[in-house]
């Protein structure tokens, strides 16, 4: 199967929904000639004319509402926002108006758009432009959140975020918009609420998100040749969640590590932590164990930047004191 | 160029030519430091733009105070900063304006009333204006100037200060640097009608000015600072500029959004220091050996700190959760 890059992914999945549904436009800084800052649009604009990818001025909240507004007046805007850490000018629109159309008009109104934007450290970015902010929008009902972790996901999830009737937010993690990945020429979707589990395991399973599913994956190779057999699961959204698959997997293993790039607490990874305590709780060997970014501003300095975000070795260090009873505080 | 009144501002202005002259120094070892491999991240290059930020800040004093931006080194040397600790900043060490913490784009230092850069477009202007209300407040007169971009007009919040600024009479100036772009989009896309009008529509009074020429920008500043001190504030500056070097450092092709031949003519005919430096020696301000030879010790000056910067400490990481929370 040919290999594409995840951003390659992003902009195929986008051009395929352009040429199927018209109503389909794009909506943000610098998508048009500029393709945006990671050129992950390039091209857009001269296959669909600036009708349809629209370049904006820097007024972030001004264009999520402009999007909320066409959308419930039928169309399907993308919108682009530059860097996730932006989600804070955006969140009256987004989680006030977006969020709630639907329900606060008893059914009536829909908001089918999509809030593309990013996460991820270890860039050097500073504090502004390193976040991981899915928790805040997952927080708020209404909303849908995805998080691929590949250009195979990046496209499928793209699409049906496309064709939902939801505002969906995604998450790319902009280290990765240059990775590769078999993508099929055929269409495809990934529909929302359905994990993948990346490999099979017995001893203990690793749930992670995003830019957390190569470390996890990379843990579980290490853990491999310790003889500890670690399944790994990418949830795909966030919300929905699919449940089923990950306490299935809880009570096969007993033993659970969820990463997640946010900020540890109150997070992503608290949120599926106990949602396995509470379902899967007599099928459990050891507390599940939340493993997200330190609850720091993310530092500018490489020397402190790299000891924020959760690594492989990290992940085998907890594997390793889940499996020798260690975490279990019996005091 | 504005003309000097006396020449009894020799100083002044030698010191303000020698401000210019380091800014771009200063961008010139920046760059080489990132196209070498050397800086983490990308940063953004004030070269082009140094008249607007220095004919500014040597209209204020220590106690005034600035807001800066992305593109903030300039404003950071403008207001007094050290070039040692603006490049271990830079390069992430313990003894940079942070600690290593914030980086080029978070770039502040207090001791010179440098508020700090920003990584927020538009996000210094409540910062801005709530240092100013803090001076009324305080009945000091201390000046702040909140910098910013022309992209950064388009952000609502800068509207909501300006109300509150033109309502309650605050020492503020806002210091538009309109470089005719952000990033990649020409600002006659992205902003439509005046930008002076902007302010005007608040009842703040608003000025268009070279912002090539240090002389009019500093002339300009001088008179406004003065005014803002008795209450005469706020007022709205739109400075003309150019940045030469791309959106950051790593945008190298440039064709698609703005022509070589656009780029060359700011250089060749408006560059904020050639233009400076022939009016010093034709007024008989400074000798060219005298420039060559402040030109040298700037240059100097930053290979040393470069220098110094390369060979410093990274923070220790148990600094990481330090000054998470103030004690
Ligand atoms: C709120 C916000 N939106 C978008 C960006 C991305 N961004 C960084 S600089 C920039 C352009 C700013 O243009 P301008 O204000 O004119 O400043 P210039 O870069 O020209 O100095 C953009 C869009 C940002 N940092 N913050
Ligand atoms: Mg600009």
């Amino acid at each position: 199967m040919r290999e594409i890059t995840l951003s390659q992914a992003v902009n195929e999945a986008i051009a395929e929904e352009m040429r199927r549904d018209d109503t389909v436009f794009l909506l943000g800084e610098d998508v048009a000639e500029a393709g945006t800052p990671f050129k992950v649009l390039s091209g857009l604009v001269e296959e669909f004319g600036t009708d349809r990818v629209i370049d904006t001025p820097i007024s972030e909240p001004g264009f999520v509402g402009m999007a909320v507004g066409a959308a419930m007046t039928g169309a399907r805007p993308i919108v682009d926002l530059m860097f996730g850490d932006f989600i804070y000018l955006v969140m009256d629109q987004l989680c006030n108006q977006a969020a709630k159309q639907h329900y606060m008009s008893g059914g009536k109104l829909t908001v089918p758009m999509v809030l593309r934007t990013n996460m991820g450290a270890t860039r050097r970015s500073a504090a502004q432009h390193s976040q991981s902010l899915q928790a805040l929008v997952a927080h708020i009902p209404g909303l849908k959140v995805a998080m691929p972790s590949s250009a195979y996901e990046a496209k499928g999830l793209m699409k049906t975020a496309i064709r939902d009737n939801n505002p969906v937010v995604i998450f790319e993690d902009k280290l990765m918009y240059q990775d590769k990945a078999p993508v099929p020429e055929e269409e495809y979707l990934i529909p929302f609420g359905v994990a993948n589990v990346l490999r099979e395991g017995t001893d203990i399973t690793l749930i992670a998100t995003s830019s957390m599913v190569q470390v996890c994956e990379k843990a579980a190779a290490m853990l491999a040749q310790e003889g500890i057999s670690a399944e790994v699961i990418d949830p795909r959204t966030i919300v929905p969640l699919d449940e089923d698959t990950l306490l299935a997997s809880a009570r096969k293993t007993s033993r659970v590590i969820v990463v997640d790039e946010g900020h540890q607490s109150y997070g992503i990874t608290g949120e599926i932590a106990s949602r396995i305590n509470e379902k899967a709780f007599y099928h459990l060997d050891a507390p599940v164990l939340r493993m997200g970014a330190m609850d720091v501003p993310v530092p500018f300095s490489p020397a402190l930047e790299d000891i924020t975000v959760p690594t492989p070795e990290g992940v085998v260090e907890y594997a390793r004191k889940l499996m020798s009873g260690e975490m279990i505080h019996a005091a | 160029m504005a003309k000097a009144k006396t020449k009894s501002n020799a100083e002044d202005y030698l010191r303000m030519y020698r401000q210019m002259v380091r800014i771009r120094t200063f961008e010139d070892n920046a760059n080489q430091l990132y196209l070498s491999a050397k800086m983490p991240g990308l940063t953004h290059m004030y070269s082009g733009e140094e008249a607007v930020a220095v004919g500014i800040c040597e209209a204020l004093t220590d106690s005034d105070r600035i807001t800066s931006t992305h593109r903030g080194h300039g404003h950071c040397v403008a207001k007094g900063a050290e070039f040692k600790e603006m490049f271990c900043e830079l390069l992430g060490k313990e003894e940079g304006y942070c600690r290593g913490k914030g980086g080029s784009m978070h770039i502040a230092d207090q001791s010179h009333g440098n508020l700090g850069a920003n990584a927020i477009v538009g996000g210094s202007m409540g910062i801005a204006t709530g240092s100013a209300l803090r001076a009324k407040l305080q009945g000091a007169d201390d000046v702040t100037v909140c910098f910013f971009g022309d992209g950064a007009t388009a952000q609502g919040l800068m509207y909501e200060v300006m109300n509150m600024a033109a309502l309650w009479k605050l020492p503020v100036i806002y210091a538009c640097e309109n470089n005719g772009y952000s990033e990649y989009t020409k600002t006659e896309e992205i902003a439509a009608g005046s930008i002076t009008a902007r302010a005007e529509a608040f009842g703040i009074e608003a000025h268009k000015v070279d912002g090539q020429d240090v002389l009019a920008v500093n002339e300009l500043a001088q008179k406004l600072v003065a005014r803002a001190r008795k209450g005469e504030g706020p007022f709205f500056i739109e400075l003309m500029t150019y940045r030469y070097h791309g959106h950051h450092v790593g945008d190298i092709n440039r064709a698609y959004y703005r022509s070589k031949d656009e780029e060359r003519d700011w250089k060749d005919n408006r560059d904020p220091i050639v233009r400076f430096r022939s009016y010093l020696v034709q007024e008989g301000l400074a000798s060219e050996e005298e420039i060559e030879a402040m030109n040298a010790e700037i240059e100097q000056d930053a290979t040393e700190a470069v220098a110094y910067a390369e060979a410093a400490r990274y923070p220790d990481v148990s600094e990481v959760d330090m000054h998470v929370y103030a004690d």
